[in-house]
């Protein structure tokens, strides 16, 4: 997971009383924040700083002889910080926040754009597809349930796994093209979702089973002779066609792990999945049988 | 931040998924109107940070988001543990609506609340 630490946030207080930014210093001003990875509230009344309830804000205004706010109280928890903007240029105004967030430790907002799968649980079937396709941990299961763990480990602008769901339940919400970019799921996108996914048709077998084979087939056949460029050659056609079909940016397939670390996770996948089925038929076997009164008979 | 806020923008920042003229003009039209919102620069990137302020803003009744696709918003919101109400609130598309229509929408219904509270 991403560091859990929130980010300083601005407040823009625009009370009427305080000699307001006008309407395009405050457009300015926030567009600028925003594009620096600032959450920005615009704030309207005394009562709202009143209900502030967490994390550090840093409440920009023009508070003139009043001063920043003493007569607002804060009793929830949040840690206030005041600069009067009174005169400033916008380039100065970016300058004191900076300035506050250096002096609050918190962290640097942005510098990550931020790319990893989101479930829709409407559609998800739990079927693990996910967690044995993505080869970048970015799936775990958390009781019995697929959840995404390591959202930083996804490799920016990489939909594939997406394209192997089977219920297209995998969004991407900055994918450029629906469904996989949350737009709505229509029959066709299932049918054609459907024919991508089929990767029996596509290597023959599901995929890890297929680089299992073709390396077993490269072992037999090269037993005596080994011959590593035929089977890079191999290795590089089949990611040639998975890069065609799920829309996978060349960046994740060089950095895609070798084929024993690819069939080594297939073996802790393989068993992950045995140790469950183990499991839920424990649960049926310690269920009571059903009883007459149970069928309602 | 507060019970008074209902209206949360988000600009996708980090991605140019939203065209720049909409967002730019929603945001205009929006620190023009003279009501208060919360703009953040990420939803996406609140998701992944299991962000607080999710939970809070999930929990404000009538709440009007600003952003992209509704299922993708809504299960960004789920997946910060913070899901939002499903009758209650309005999520309105920058992917595909023009900014004219959600602005108008935004301002038009806050007035509205503003003048029946």
């Amino acid at each position: 997971m991403i560091t859990p630490k929130p980010p300083l946030q601005i407040g823009l207080y625009q009370n009427g009383g305080h000699r307001p930014l006008g309407g395009g210093r405050e457009y300015d001003l926030t567009r600028k924040l925003l594009d620096k990875g600032y959450a920005v509230s615009v704030i309207r009344s005394d009562s709202q700083i009143g209900k502030i309830r967490e994390g550090a804000w840093l409440l920009l205004g023009c508070f003139g002889k009043e001063g920043p706010l003493p007569s607002v109280g804060n009793g929830n928890g949040a840690k206030l910080y005041f600069r009067d903007i009174d005169g400033l240029e916008t380039s100065q105004i970016l300058e004191a926040v900076e300035q506050v967030r250096g002096e609050t430790e918190l962290p640097d907002p942005g510098g990550w754009k931020p790319w990893f799968p989101v479930i829709d649980y409407n559609r998800c079937t739990n079927c693990m597809q996910c967690l044995s396709f993505c080869l970048f941990d970015v799936y775990g299961v958390h009781e019995d349930k697929i959840q995404v763990q390591n959202e930083s480990n996804c490799k920016t602008d990489c939909p594939a796994c997406s394209r192997v769901c089977p219920e297209v339940a995998i969004l991407f919400p900055k994918y450029k093209s629906g469904p996989i970019n949350g737009d709505v799921v229509r029959q066709e996108d299932i049918q054609r979702e459907a024919m991508k996914v089929d990767i029996s048709a596509l290597l023959g077998g599901d995929l890890y089973g297929s680089l299992r084979q073709r390396q077993t087939e490269a072992r037999q056949r090269f037993s005596t002779e080994r011959d590593e460029s035929r089977a890079l050659l191999e290795r590089k056609k089949c990611l040639r066609k998975l890069k065609k079909d799920f829309d996978i940016p060349d960046e994740v397939l060089m950095s895609l792990p070798s084929a024993g670390d690819i069939q080594e996770r297939a073996e802790r996948a393989k068993a992950k999945l045995a140790a469950r089925q183990e499991r839920s038929q424990t649960v049926r076997d310690t269920r009571p049988a059903p009883t007459e009164d149970d069928w309602g008979i | 931040m507060t019970q008074a806020v209902k209206i949360l923008y988000c600009r996708c920042a980090y991605a140019k998924v939203i065209a720049p003229e909409v967002k730019d003009e929603v945001l205009q039209r929006l620190t023009q109107s003279g009501v208060p919102f919360e703009a953040v620069p990420d939803l996406c990137e609140m998701s992944a940070r299991r962000d607080p302020a999710l939970k809070r803003l999930a929990a404000e009744d009538g709440i009007k988001i600003t952003a992209c696709y509704p299922r993708a918003v809504r299960w960004l919101f789920s997946a910060a543990q913070a899901p939002l109400p499903k009758d209650t609130v309005d999520i309105l598309n920058m992917r595909v609506d023009s900014a004219a229509a959600i602005a108008g929408r935004l301002v038009q219904e806050h007035s509205k609340g503003e003048e029946s509270s």
